[in-house]
């Protein structure tokens, strides 16, 4: 029969046994010798049927828990040895992670893109919407409607391209402008819309002009709009552009679609800048666009996105924004 | 305009101890932009005195020309300099620097030994004391303008400052110095002193001994005055202060007659011309050139004529582009003792249609055109006879003229219109007030329409928002505040907006660099692209920058091509770039198109026919890939992007759209044409991509097959509600399926056959092999099929059986063999 000595020798047996397993094959040896069917507790726990029964619990219950105690020894150290194992061979499978991961080109987009949808969703929050129209115009809307009669200089073959045959009266439109119009007389006011886009003027490329450039402008057209509606709408919108600390400037200036006129100037990174025009609509021009002037009045502004863009990003040369050298646009990423 | 202050104090009381950059805020708040302060001679130190030329010994034993000169400097003894250059002559009167002197640019003079002299000073240079840029040699002075020894600072007036003055097309009066100084003292609220106010001309009388005009086309000008004068000494100089303002204004002195229209002009902005009257035959006629052919004209030049050109002219001829620039025939030289001076209201628009004609831009022209007061051709003209009287010695004859000057109207104005369309609190007295200072006489009537009469000079002022700018640029655009105007809801962006902006991001995504190109190119590139019938008709530019690029682009890929070509000449070798903008194509006639008036709305018809004389310009998206899509790297080689890439890319922007495409094989310029794919939506093409033909790879000097892809945006459907289908959970049955066809059929016939075929439970179908070493010209391709029923699972029966069916449609459709398994 099996005595509590019995099963005190075979525990410290096997826990001697089972703690010098330096790994999980030695492990699966001493588990067989001390935990397997063979081992002395499996033997003793055998043995069980022959006692009396009033013996039976008694020893039962204490090589049971013999058995468990071995059991729980071999499992600790199975997942002790395991964890070493896995440990070693997962360090052999190191890889150098500061390889180059991505194979593929860098795409991105064109910054005046980026300005643009900048400004759109800056002015769709103020209540504006966003208007477009051809870049090739009719003259009417891209002059005459605007004030800006036949003889008028800007009109000349130096400035604006005209294409032919001449009598379809069509330009490359010199401003967004006849945006505005075409949106005056397709809607009753009250207009609130702005108009990005390119535009054209027969200017040699140098560092800072180029034929085809991008402008915004902005027309609102409403029940007593005021000059200072204009000045509260730039504001807010230099400081989107150039951040909280930039400030405008109005000065008084000419357009023949605007009166009174001005230039806008704003203070950025220390000095003042030339940004762009704006004043409120020259009563000619709703007019002719059919907009009641006794009830209506509006503004209108209009900046360069070329001029917005090298200004705020420190850009010294047009011809980087307009040489398509994938550089130049990788750098801007998606606005982002 | 260029204005000295010393001359802008003679009319404004400008204080001393306003700053030059002080003076230039108080111009811009005005609205006159000042695009230089030009500080003249602030730095010289004297002495600098004028000095006597007495004697003059040539140096000859160096290489270059030297002098020994002796001047009288009004000292006891004669003093002696060495001087390098030779443009003068005993008695010439000169301007010395003494030793302590100095110069522009720290040059201090001392006595010193040169050339085995000692120099005791320095005869100048005009450069060298800051009057002008040039280097003409010695500045010699008019015979008898100062005596030796008088200080040369003052006497030349050297130290002053010049304002460069940006004066705005609606501004003309502001062309000259009364102008200008009526803004700058407006702006400082400093007292004004219009110089036309002295100007007496009663005694310029009516004798009809002089020379006659007659303006024939009333439309031409609407005022002239032509004062004779005789006895005029052609040889009497100009003098100094004369020249020295028309100098600093940046013009030259010519001789007194000229000097004295070119003063009288800069100091009240009315050109004036003098001919000589003894060159003129008959009386002056103001008329359109009509058969006057030629001109020789002031610079030498014979100008063929307009018919509609501006002209002065007499019984022989024509005499001057009116406004513009006199004729050699009737110019004042040094024998003209008898003077027809002219002054004239011209027709701006007349004058500026002039110089626009014959591409001359004159001092004159560029006030004529802006509109010069209409008063001033009877003050100018008598301004000028006294000068010629005082200076030269002439007599005034006789005072002819012609027409009468023609104002602005009266304005009616609501002063508080001002507040309303400013936003600012302006009370009505501050109106008056600043309405009359810009020069309006201001009839204020209690309860009413005020009347309000512009000044002679403001033909710019012709309604109320006319006078609002006034009021506003005089009390300041800073005191007008800022808010905000009321916030409407907005629209957003439209669909076609939002479908832009994604398409460039994902693009841009996919490894594609944005870029925007200019839209002009030559019909040489369009015909060496392979473009054909619609595709290659450009429309033309009437004026192109420059010849080489006289079309407006019909597609995106040249301007594309170009940009790449940019490109591997700066060294990339793996890069896509793709453009989004509008194209042009002349496919159809335009309507020949008469603009309307603009007093008011025109008619719906006219705005219709306006709108359909513009021509439609679709939206495209294109995109050039060249090099790799994946470089090489530690993995092992890269993989050159190929046709298949394009094609991908065209079909991620219809994804990106939500649209459903058919692929089929297409041939079109510039596209390899084997290799070239396009892409139906709804049965209307809308994309093509591909390799690009080796010969445009060739010609833009890329690397071997390189790719392109053009989506017309304009052309896809627009957004439509998705309807979200049954999301079927029966399992799928999946079979394969292989097929042998003629290489010559496209997979995308092949796979539409099967789809057909295979009826509705077909949920996929997927081309997972191809392979084209069969030989006898043809490939085997293997697909696989995926089917789902909404309701059941499938049984192989059924399954086996529409595969069968898709595989003989395939095999009516396109003559392909099912391979047996």
């Amino acid at each position: 029969m099996t005595s509590e000595g019995d099963l005190a020798l075979w525990i410290k047996e096997a826990t001697i046994a089972i703690s010098q397993a330096n790994n999980l094959d030695e492990l699966k040896l001493a588990r067989l010798a001390h935990a397997g069917d063979k081992s002395p507790i499996a033997l003793a726990s055998r043995a069980l049927g022959t006692l009396a029964p009033e013996e039976r619990a008694e020893v039962g219950k204490i090589v049971g828990e013999a058995r468990a105690q071995v059991n729980t020894l071999v499992a600790e150290r199975t997942s002790t040895l395991e964890a070493e194992r896995d440990a070693k061979v997962l360090l052999e499978e190191i890889v150098d992670v500061t390889l180059p991961a991505s194979r593929g080109q860098r795409g991105g987009l064109h910054p005046i893109t980026i300005l643009k949808n900048e400004i759109s969703d800056f002015f769709i929050a103020q209540g504006y919407g966003v208007a477009e129209g051809p870049e090739l115009e009719a003259e009417w809307l891209n002059f005459d409607a605007l004030n800006i009669p036949a003889d008028h200089p800007a009109r000349t073959m130096q400035d604006t391209f005209f294409v032919e045959p001449l009598d379809a009266r069509l330009v490359l439109r010199t401003h967004t402008s006849p945006v505005q119009i075409r949106s005056m007389l397709e809607n009753d006011p009250p207009i609130y819309v702005i108009c990005p886009g390119r535009t054209f003027r027969a200017d040699e490329l140098d560092a800072t002009h180029t034929p085809v450039f991008h402008q915004v402008e902005g027309l609102v057209v409403d029940r007593g709009i005021t000059m200072a509606h204009l000045k509260g709408t730039l504001d807010l919108f230099a400081q989107k552009m150039f951040g909280d600390e930039a400030i405008t400037r109005l000065r008084p200036s000419f357009f023949p679609f605007t009166e009174p006129s001005a230039e806008v100037d704003v203070f950025f990174n220390g000095r003042w800048i030339e940004w762009g025009g704006c004043g409120m609509v020259n009563p000619k021009v709703l007019k002719a666009c059919g907009v009641d002037t006794e009830t209506f009045s509006g503004f209108a502004f209009g900046m360069g996105l070329e001029r917005t863009l090298m200004v705020r990003h420190g850009i010294s040369d047009m011809h980087d924004i307009v040489e398509g050298d994938i550089r130049f646009s990788q750098a801007f990423g998606v606005g982002l | 305009m260029r204005a000295p202050l010393s001359w802008l104090r003679e009319y404004a009381a400008i204080p001393e101890d306003v700053s030059p950059q002080e003076i230039a805020d108080a111009f811009v708040r005005v609205g006159f932009e000042v695009e230089e302060i030009e500080m003249q001679g602030l730095e010289i130190v004297g002495p600098l005195v004028i000095g006597r030329v007495l004697s003059v010994e040539e140096i000859t034993e160096f290489k270059k020309p030297i002098r020994w000169v002796g001047l009288d400097c009004g000292e006891s003894e004669t003093r002696f300099v060495v001087c390098g250059a030779t443009n003068f002559a005993v008695d010439d009167l000169v301007v010395v620097a003494l030793p302590g002197a100095s110069l522009p640019g720290g040059f201090n003079i001392a006595q010193r030994e040169t050339y085995g002299k000692i120099s005791n000073g320095m005869i100048c240079s005009s450069k060298e004391i800051g009057l002008s840029q040039d280097h003409e040699g010695i500045l010699v002075l008019p015979v008898g303008c100062a005596v030796a020894g008088t200080d040369a600072i003052a006497l030349l007036q050297i130290a002053d400052v010049i304002f460069d003055i940006a004066v705005n097309p609606d501004r003309g009066y502001a062309l000259s110095l009364r102008g200008l100084a009526r803004e700058i003292a407006a702006s400082l609220d400093v007292e004004y002193q219009d110089p036309v106010s002295s100007i007496d001309d009663t005694s310029l009388v009516v004798t009809d001994k002089g020379v006659k005009v007659t303006i024939e086309d009333p439309s031409a000008a609407s005022v002239v005055y032509i004062r004779t004068l005789e006895k005029f000494n052609p040889l009497a100089p100009t003098p100094l202060w004369m020249r020295r303002r028309i100098e600093k204004c940046g013009m030259r002195s010519i001789s007194l007659a000229v000097d004295i229209t070119n003063y009288v002009m800069l100091e009240l902005g009315q050109p004036l011309h003098a001919f000589d009257g003894d060159k003129v035959h008959g009386g002056l006629r103001i008329r359109r050139a009509g058969d006057i052919a030629t001109l020789k004209t002031l610079d030498g030049q014979i100008r063929s004529l307009d018919s509609m050109d501006l002209l002065v002219a007499d019984d022989n001829g024509a005499l001057a582009l009116a406004g513009t620039m006199g004729g050699e025939s009737s110019e004042v030289t040094e024998g003209t003792q008898r003077i027809a001076l002219e002054a004239a209201r011209f027709d701006p628009i007349s004058i500026a249609k002039n110089s626009r004609r014959h591409r001359l831009s004159s001092e004159a022209s560029r006030r004529l055109e802006r509109g010069v007061d209409p008063s001033l051709a009877r003050f100018a003209s008598a301004r000028a006879v006294h000068l010629l009287i005082e200076l030269g010695g002439a007599s005034h004859v006789d005072t002819q003229i012609d027409g009468s000057p023609i104002f602005s109207p009266v304005i009616e104005l609501d002063p508080f219109f001002v507040s309303a369309l400013t936003g600012a609190n302006i009370d009505s007295s501050t109106v008056a007030e600043k309405l009359r200072i810009v020069g309006c006489d201001v009839e204020e009537v209690e309860g009413n329409l005020w009347k309000v009469d512009p000044p002679t000079w403001r033909s710019d002022l012709l309604g109320p928002a006319d006078l609002v700018e006034e009021v506003a640029r005089m009390i300041g655009y800073d005191a007008i505040p800022s808010h905000l105007p009321p916030h409407p809801v907005s629209p957003g962006l439209t669909d076609s907006q939002v479908r832009r902006r994604v398409i460039a991001t994902t693009l841009a995504d996919l490894g594609l660099v944005e870029i925007q190109t200019y839209p002009f190119l030559s019909r040489a590139t369009i015909t060496a692209l392979g473009y054909e019938g619609d595709r290659a008709k450009a429309f033309r530019l009437a004026n192109p920058m420059s010849e080489d690029f006289p079309l407006l682009r019909p597609h995106l890929i040249p301007g594309l091509l170009e940009a790449a070509q940019r490109n591997v000449s700066r060294g990339a070798k793996n890069f896509a770039l793709f453009e989004m903008g509008s194209v042009f194509r002349n496919t159809r006639t335009l309507p020949t198109i008469d603009n309307p008036s603009t007093a008011s709305r025109p008619a719906r018809e006219v705005i219709e026919q306006i709108y359909s004389g513009v021509p439609e310009q679709p939206i495209h998206v294109g995109a050039v890939l060249v090099g790799a899509a994946e470089a090489e790297n530690w993995r092992g080689k890269g993989r050159a992007y190929d046709w298949s890439d394009a094609v991908a890319f065209a079909q991620a922007i219809l994804e990106t759209c939500n649209l459903d495409w058919t692929l089929d094989r297409s041939d079109l310029a510039p596209w390899h044409p084997g290799r070239c794919a396009e892409l139906s939506v709804g049965g209307v093409v809308v994309a093509h991509a591909g390799e690009l033909h080796p010969r445009v790879v060739a010609l833009y000097g890329l690397p071997a097959r390189a790719c392109a892809l053009v989506v017309n945006l304009s052309s896809l459907p627009e957004r439509e509600i998705v309807r979200a289908g049954f999301i079927a959970t029966m399992p799928v049955a999946v079979q394969d399926i292989a097929l042998i066809v003629d290489a010559s059929v496209p997979a995308s016939s092949v796979e539409r056959a099967l789809t057909e075929g295979a009826g509705p439970l077909l949920e996929s179908i997927q081309l997972f092999d191809r392979y084209d070493q069969m030989g006898e010209g043809k490939v085997s391709l293997a697909f696989t099929l995926t089917f789902r029923a909404p309701d059941r699972t499938l049984t192989g029966a059924e399954v086996s059986a529409m595969r069968e069916a898709a595989g003989l449609r395939a095999s009516q459709a396109t003559g392909a063999v099912v391979r047996s398994a």
